[in-house]
Order: structure tokens, then C-alpha cells, then sequence
């Protein structure tokens, strides 16, 4: 078996795949921070709630109701998408002018209740997801073992991240989103109802949430808490990334995911930490972040 | 000369209603620095030790967020720190008394206080929050694989000691009135700093930080030295928590703490002198009941509920809106 600094290969690459995994959980996470941070300017700290809600929203109705993996990853993103809407509408609006930072404890607040009440009811253990019948095996691909359903993660989270900016970017909706982000009062003086417009992009923004952790439930254990250590990551990415562009928010995902991925095959103790290392390099050296416009 | 007289008069109202509210400011202060020096006669020294720590805590944080404007998401990184120097210092060298073990464990939070300011001055606004947050998770990975700190397990049974190798801390009493008499050191000192011109441009810096710097004030100089300070105070609670609890656990460093001060201040009445001391007081006590009853489960979801209520319904906290209740009614 052929080795690298004295690490096989295979080990390599596996890690290297587990990295690029992560990464694309980051990049979603990050992208929908970046959505909902573009017209609204809060940042979401239930975000990461948001995609636990997500990850647990696909067990539950697969225990209930016996729901096909296929139409968890529709429905649950709907399901935990209005919940995001009616989180907006009935309570981040009512303080819409007042300093963001109190839209930002807010979500908060609600992360630290929805953690905690879903605690109370599913524990911290953890719930199980089994994989659908479809994905289970892999191909040796000569020098590592690809799982089919991590690949298939890897493809579906690059799918979405490729919509979401193909509808910012190129359609009349995303025009609105991206005229809002300049001037929301000039696009309403045009007749464009932007508190609707505000509502449904919080929706989406939790909706892409909702969606990552669908596509979590059948490799990374369901738990209540599974969200609030990957948001804090989330938060040095997109510190590290800048929230300026929807690429930029990919890139630095996928590219931190597999600087993780290195660190653990090559000196497993940082491996935790060496994200947020590398904000603070980036912070030294790049005070406005890789890809970021401004401070 | 009719209208000078009239301002004269202007005047001396103003300066009568400053006498006044100034009066009614030692009155308050007075009754409850009675209360608190009658207190341990009433109720468990050590459950009020712990009030007073978080007090500080709070207070040494709303210096950054409720007079200079600083959401800092991290202030758990430097609790701990001086929890777990204290502690470290004062479980392995037995020779040294608990006053240099508490200097030192608040020196170390001063030191990693500095370089969190250095760091996270470089973003503005929300990132501010994420910096801080993130920078403390990074302490927190620290924290749990140095082995000094016992990991997972915490530190245990560290000792008191004795205060100046003089005054045996064993005694809750003693240390009763060492916490109290440091609380108010540490109140005072930022009553003062708040008062001086010093805070007064944290002030200005907070209402408006594009003017501020047109004044001609290097803005991030001001904001630095408000953050140390401010670390400086959260470590000194983090020690003196570590000598009253006799442990130091990983909860210090975890973002949960960094919210429940956030959740302290801002429910006291941030950018008020006594507010995060009311927060603390009210925080540790709703904790503390519930933990006993049988909600105990409840505790964590309870407290996001009073954080979505407050910031919905009464930003101004507990101090703030009985000030606005006394401006309004005893003019």
C-alpha cells in the first residue's frame, strides 16, 4: 500500500472525502446565513437550530408516517421553511427597526428554546436514520472505497448551492432580493412588497438549513445539540469567506472542510481547531476575510 | 436682563434635579450595600458569593456592550481563564496565598482579553459577535484537551487558602466579605470609568462611531482598552468563582455562559450601572429555583423565553424601565 508522510493513501483520501463532505455542509449552512444576512442584515444564530430542525423533522416523519427519504428532502425544507417564515412574521419583524443586534439575540433566544425543548422530548443520545435501500454500498474506485450516498451528498449539496445562485443571480426574483439588499425602501416605493419579500428569504434561508440536514440524518447522528457546534464553525467560515458573494461562500465551505479533513489524517488533535486558526490567520493577514468587500 | 434672569433660573432647576437624582442614586446604593453586608445572616454565604460573581461577570461585560456597544459572544473564554489559572495556581503550589493566585488568573485573562481585542477590532457589527464567539470556541477546544485543566472531569478541591497567608477562607463568612469587598472595588471602578471623559467616548463611540472618528478619536484604541478591561473583569470573577465553588469546569468556557451574560445584562437593563447587577441577582435565581422544582428539565428553554421576551417586549431590562417609570412620574 502506497503511503504518504506515513499515512496510507487510503486513509488519505477517505478523510480527504469526509472533508469534502463536511465542507459541503458548510458551504450550505454558510450560503443561507449569507441569503438571509443580504436582505435582512441579522445574522441567524438559529440557523444551526434550524438544521437540526431538519435532521430531526426527517426522522420523525420517517418513524411516523414511514415518509420516503426522496420526499423528506422536499417536504421537510416546506415543513421547517414556514416555520422560518412564521419565526419572521410574528416575531423578527416586530423589532425590524430597532439595532440588529437585538434581531440577532433574538434568534438566540429561539435557538436556545428549540434546543432545548426538543431535548426534552428526543434526548441527547441521539436518533437513528437508516440509510435508503438505494444508496447502500459504495465503488472502489482502485485507490479508495466511495460510499454511494456520499457521494450522492456531495452532488446534491452542489445542486443547491448551484440553484440558489442561479435564482439570485439570473431571475426576476432574485433581481428583487439582490435590489433589496441595496435599497429595500427605494424597491418598495417601486411597488414591490418587500415585508413579503423579507419573510419568504428568511423562509429560504432556513429552508437551505432544513435541506443540509436532511441530507445529514442518514450519516451524522440526530441529536437535538447536533446544530449549535456546527453553527459556531459555520460562523468562522463565513468570517473567513466574507458574506460578500454566493461562490465566495462555496469555495471557503468545501476549502475548509478539507483543511479539516487533512488536519485529522496528519495531526488528529487540532483537527477541532484548525478552522478557527485559520480565522484567525485570515483576520491577521486578511482582516476583510477571502473573499469579502467589506469590514 | 429679564431673560438672563430666567436662565439663571433654568439653571439652578437643573442643577437642584442633578441634586436630587443624585441623592436618590447614594439612597439606592446605600440600601442595598446594607442588604448585602446583612445578607449572609439570612441566607447561604455561598449562594450569594455566586450571585456577586456573576454580578461582576455582568457588570465587566455590559461595560463592552451596554456602554461601548460591543456585542463580544466570547466573554466565557476569559471566565474560564481565570477560573482555571486560579485554580491551577493554587491546587499545585501550596505556598502561595489565594490574593496572588486571583491576581494571577486575572492577569491571564487580561493577556488573552488583549489579543481577542487585537483580533476581533478588525470587524465591525454582527461579525463582531462571530469573531468573539469563535475565538472562544477555539479556547474551549483548548481548555478541553490540555490535560492541566482535567478535561472532561474539571478541576477539583482546590483550596482556599488564606487571604495575605492571614485570613482563613474556609470560613464562608470570611470569604463572604472578601467577594463583597472586591464586587465593590470592581463596581465603583467602572462607575468611575463610565463617569470619566474616558467613557464618555465610549459613549459617543456607541451612539455614533462614524462622528466619533470625524471628532478626531482613534475609535479603536477607545474600544480595545474598554474590551481589556473589560476581560480583566471577567477573569478576576472567574477566579474569585474558582476559590468560592472550589472547581473549575469546562460550563465556564462553554458559549452557553457567554449567552447567559448576554441574557443577565440585557434583563437587568444594559447601559445601566446597576442593571446587570439586578440581571445576575434575578438570572441566578430563576436558575437556581428551577433547577430545584419540577421544571428542572425546563431551565434552558425557559431562559430563551425570557431572552425573546425581553428584547420584544422590554429592551430597556429591569433598571431601564423603572428609571424611565421614575423620569416620567417624579419628573
Amino acid at each position: 500500500m502506497s503511503m504518504i508522510f506515513g499515512v496510507p493513501l487510503a486513509v488519505l483520501f477517505g478523510q480527504l472525502l469526509i472533508g469534502i463532505i463536511n465542507g459541503a455542509f458548510y458551504a450550505l449552512l454558510s450560503l443561507g446565513l449569507a441569503v438571509i444576512f443580504g436582505l435582512l442584515k441579522i445574522i441567524n444564530f438559529a440557523h444551526g437550530a434550524m438544521y437540526m430542525l431538519g435532521a430531526l423533522v426527517t426522522v420523525v416523519l420517517f418513524d411516523a408516517l414511514g415518509m420516503n427519504y426522496w420526499v423528506s428532502l422536499l417536504v421537510v425544507p416546506l415543513i421547517v421553511g414556514s416555520f422560518g417564515v412564521i419565526i419572521e412574521y410574528s416575531l423578527l419583524r416586530r423589532i425590524a427597526g430597532q439595532d440588529h443586534i437585538y434581531s440577532l439575540l433574538l434568534t438566540f433566544g429561539v435557538a436556545l428554546i428549540m434546543q432545548g425543548v426538543l431535548i426534552n422530548i428526543y434526548g441527547v443520545s441521539g436518533l437513528r436514520y437508516s440509510m435508503p435501500d438505494v444508496f447502500q454500498g459504495g465503488m472502489n474506485l482502485g485507490f479508495m472505497f466511495l460510499p454511494y450516498y456520499r457521494a450522492w451528498v456531495i452532488v446534491a449539496a452542489l445542486l443547491m448551492c448551484f440553484a440558489t445562485w442561479f435564482i439570485i443571480e439570473k431571475t426576476k426574483l432574485g433581481a428583487y432580493l439582490r435590489a433589496g439588499t441595496e435599497d429595500s425602501q427605494l424597491m418598495q416605493g417601486f411597488g414591490i412588497n418587500v415585508p413579503l419579500l423579507v419573510s419568504l428569504t428568511y423562509g429560504f434561508g432556513v429552508a437551505l438549513a432544513a435541506f443540509a440536514g436532511v441530507l445529514a440524518a442518514p450519516i451524522y447522528s440526530v441529536t437535538p445539540v447536533m446544530g449549535s457546534s456546527i453553527l459556531i464553525v459555520v460562523f468562522a467560515v463565513v468570517v473567513i469567506g466574507g458574506m460578500g458573494s454566493i461562490g465566495g461562500a462555496i469555495t471557503t465551505g468545501i476549502l475548509m472542510g478539507v483543511i479539516e479533513g487533512l488536519t485529522k489524517t496528519f495531526y488528529p488533535p487540532a483537527s477541532s481547531a484548525v478552522i478557527f486558526l485559520v480565522m484567525v490567520l485570515v483576520l491577521m493577514f486578511r482582516p476583510n476575510g477571502l473573499f469579502g468587500k467589506e469590514a | 436682563m429679564n431673560q438672563q434672569a430666567h436662565s439663571a433660573d433654568i439653571h439652578n432647576t437643573i442643577l437642584a434635579q442633578q441634586k436630587a437624582q443624585d441623592r436618590r442614586k447614594l439612597m439606592i446604593n446605600g440600601v442595598l450595600l446594607a442588604l448585602f453586608l446583612v445578607a449572609p445572616f439570612v441566607m447561604y454565604p455561598v449562594f450569594l458569593m455566586k450571585i456577586l460573581c456573576f454580578a461582576l461577570f455582568a457588570v465587566a461585560f455590559n461595560l463592552l456592550f451596554g456602554f461601548t456597544g460591543l456585542l463580544s459572544f466570547g466573554h466565557a473564554a476569559f471566565l474560564a481563564t481565570g477560573s482555571y489559572t486560579t485554580g491551577y495556581l493554587l491546587s499545585h503550589y501550596s505556598g502561595l496565598t489565594t490574593e496572588v493566585g486571583i491576581i494571577a488568573g486575572t492577569l491571564m485573562a487580561t493577556v488573552l482579553g488583549l489579543a481577542f481585542a487585537l483580533l476581533s477590532i478588525r470587524r465591525q457589527g454582527i461579525y463582531f459577535a462571530m469573531v468573539t464567539l469563535a475565538l472562544a470556541q477555539l479556547v474551549y477546544f483548548f481548555f478541553v484537551q490540555s490535560e492541566f485543566t482535567g478535561g472532561e472531569d474539571g478541576m477539583h478541591g482546590i483550596p482556599r487558602g488564606e487571604l495575605f497567608g492571614l485570613l482563613d477562607l474556609s470560613d464562608n463568612l470570611n470569604l463572604y466579605y472578601v467577594v463583597l469587598t472586591v464586587f465593590i472595588g470592581c463596581y465603583l471602578l467602572v462607575q468611575r470609568i463610565v463617569a470619566s471623559p474616558y467613557g464618555q467616548v465610549l459613549k459617543a463611540i456607541k451612539q455614533n462611531e462614524p462622528r466619533a472618528v470625524s471628532l478626531g478619536y482613534n475609535v479603536d484604541r477607545y474600544k480595545i482598552l474598554a474590551f481589556v478591561i473589560s476581560a480583566a473583569l471577567t477573569g478576576l470573577a472567574g477566579s474569585m468563582k474558582a476559590v468560592v465553588f472550589q472547581l473549575s469546569s469546562l460550563q465556564d468556557a462553554h458559549w452557553h455562559t457567554s449567552g447567559e451574560v448576554i441574557l443577565m445584562t440585557l434583563v437587568g437593563g444594559m447601559g445601566t450601572l446597576l442593571g446587570p447587577v439586578v440581571g445576575a441577582t434575578f438570572v441566578v435565581n430563576v436558575e437556581y429555583q428551577l433547577s430545584q422544582g419540577a421544571l428542572r428539565d425546563w431551565v434552558d428553554p425557559i431562559l430563551g423565553g425570557v431572552f425573546v421576551l425581553t428584547v420584544l417586549a422590554f429592551r430597556s431590562g429591569i433598571v431601564g424601565e423603572i428609571q424611565k417609570f421614575m423620569r416620567k412620574n417624579m419628573g
